[in-house]
């Protein structure tokens, strides 16, 4: 059979010479490479004064999208709600009312959208599912928490800043993330 | 200063040797846990602790501080006196034992000569011997006292690495004290600096066999059996919590601490520097050249214990015992009786 990798090598099985049996003269061959080891570059990364970059197609919390006007894109049809496959997701519906044009981008938006993390499973299906652009998943991770209730996402966490008056903000939310300063009490 | 026949000055003198040499332990034991976690974290790519003060320093103070306030617990079922007595007799033989190291040479201090050895007895090596003996009982009795089984088998594992070493040990030392023919730390420093060779030189041989029982004695790995957190439950100290715990832990680094010097005094010379001639030099340089070379021989061995310490495996108890009865013994008789016959036939 061929060998998937290169990696793979035969174990020696041969019985140990004198020089192994003394065992003194591996323990040296072991010692250096520990101390090799002792003064190799260390992986470690400081985590909260430092945190990884992840790649790009991470999925880590979820963002409700606004479009160019900073208007709410998400109807509340509940398609990702549907494609949950760890019913994390609850919504509500409402309907726009005359004057609210500027605040929602269709007739119908969610007046209540809550993500529970500890259910969520980060598979990305609701984000799939959207078929209005309204939820991505952020290159963000959810903060530890002390309770189980403060894993459970309402609206105004999930909700992206507003482009047209919160610019700063909008772009770091958008995955110009570096540093997750943001913790959710 | 002589009141009631009774040199007081000379007691004071001592009491302060005392409480210096003891918390001059005390630190370097503190600092060897730092050291310990350090070296730890670096041999296995990781950085140690570094968030207590400035790169970590202030870590053994925390986990001083976090013994202290963990909960007190003594079984029911167990002995509540013996339980006390087993990590107090732990951590006196681990002070005692620094009685009689000589730190240096002797300086003279306000018209007395003061001597950098708390007692140089004449059989300093005897009393080593017997004091790291008592040691044992420490273990023995704490695992026994707290009336578990897992405790009282790991103490009796202690207990039998502990004896098994020391007989290897003691016959490694017989043959360098052949060479030397004194028992004393004081000659057997003062010496190795006038024969300008350490005794490691004359035994390497007896130096291995001495550094690897050392290794056994101190509960170090690859012999800390009776230790064994992860596949035999612990050790003997599985009862003890809080203080009672950091005292046997703590034990066990100051032993460390002072079997190192030890074995500096012994094999490497003490406090004599090398390619440097003390006897040019004057008495407070002297002294300060010395107490380098030993604290700086010392903390490389106490390196050198913690490198093994991240580089080996734990031995099985058999493999310990074959090594110990099979392997070190008949090498240190060897050693032994070669070295009688060199003494013999060559060197009169």
């Amino acid at each position: 059979m061929e060998a998937l990798t290169q990696r793979a090598r035969l174990v020696d099985r041969r019985p140990m010479n004198w020089l192994e049996r003394i065992y003194l003269w591996e323990i040296m061959k072991g010692m250096r490479i520990t101390l090799r080891h002792f003064f190799k570059k260390k992986v470690t990364i400081q985590y909260p004064e430092q945190t990884r970059t992840f790649s790009p197609v991470f999925r880590g919390l979820h963002i409700l999208n606004r479009d160019e006007e900073g208007r709410e894109r998400c109807t509340a049809c509940g398609l990702c709600a549907v494609a949950c496959p760890a019913e994390a997701i609850t919504m509500e519906a409402a309907e726009r009312l005359q004057g609210e044009e500027n605040l929602y981008r269709e007739e119908k938006y969610a007046a209540k959208y809550e993500i529970n993390m500890l259910r969520c499973i980060f598979c990305g299906l609701c984000e799939d599912a959207c078929p209005k652009d309204a939820i991505y998943l952020s290159e963000t991770f959810a903060p530890a928490n002390y309770s189980r209730k403060s894993f459970i996402y309402a609206k105004d966490d999930l909700l992206i800043p507003d482009p047209v008056t919160q610019p700063e903000e909008y772009a770091r939310a958008k995955g110009l993330i570096d540093k997750v300063k943001n913790s959710k009490s | 200063m002589t009141l009631l026949a009774f040199d007081w000055a000379f007691t004071i003198e001592k009491a302060i040797l005392i409480a210096i040499i003891i918390s001059i332990s005390l630190v370097v034991a503190m600092y060897a846990t730092y050291a310990e976690r350090k070296i730890a974290g670096f041999i296995q790519d990781r950085v140690g602790p570094n968030r207590a003060g400035p790169f970590g320093i202030l870590q053994p103070l925390a986990d001083g501080i976090k013994l202290f306030f963990k909960e007190e617990v003594t079984p029911n079922p167990s002995n509540k006196f013996l339980f006390i007595l087993g990590p107090s007799l732990a951590m006196l033989t681990a002070m005692m034992t620094s009685a009689i190291i000589p730190w240096g040479g002797k300086i003279e201090l306000g018209g007395r000569m003061v001597d950098l050895q708390v007692a140089d007895i004449n059989i300093g090596i005897l009393y080593i011997f017997g004091v790291v003996s008592l040691g044992v009982y420490g273990m023995m009795v704490g695992g026994w006292a707290s009336n578990n089984k897992y405790s009282l088998m790991a103490a009796l594992r202690g207990a039998s690495q502990a004896i098994s070493y020391e007989l290897a040990m003691g016959l490694a030392l017989i043959a360098l004290l052949m060479l030397t023919g004194s028992l004393s730390l004081r000659t057997i420093t003062d010496q190795q600096i006038h024969n300008n060779w350490w005794n490691i030189v004359y035994q390497p041989l007896g130096f291995l066999i001495f550094f690897i029982c050392s290794l056994a004695e101190c509960n170090r790995a690859p012999f800390d059996l009776p230790e064994a957190e992860s596949e035999l439950n612990m050790g003997y100290h599985q009862e003890y919590s809080s203080m009672k715990l950091g005292f046997f832990l703590f034990a066990e680094y100051i032993n460390m601490f002072i079997s190192c010097t030890v074995i500096a005094t012994l094999y490497l010379g003490g406090y004599d520097m090398p390619f440097v001639d003390e006897s040019q030099l004057s008495g407070i340089t002297a002294l300060i050249v010395g107490l380098l070379a030993l604290f700086g021989k010392t903390f490389l061995l106490i390196f050198v214990f913690m490198w093994i310490r991240w580089t080996l495996p734990r031995f099985r108890y058999d493999q310990l015992m074959n090594l110990g009865w099979k392997g070190l013994i008949p090498l240190a008789l060897i050693n032994m009786v070669l070295t009688g016959a060199i003494v013999l036939f060559m060197m009169k």
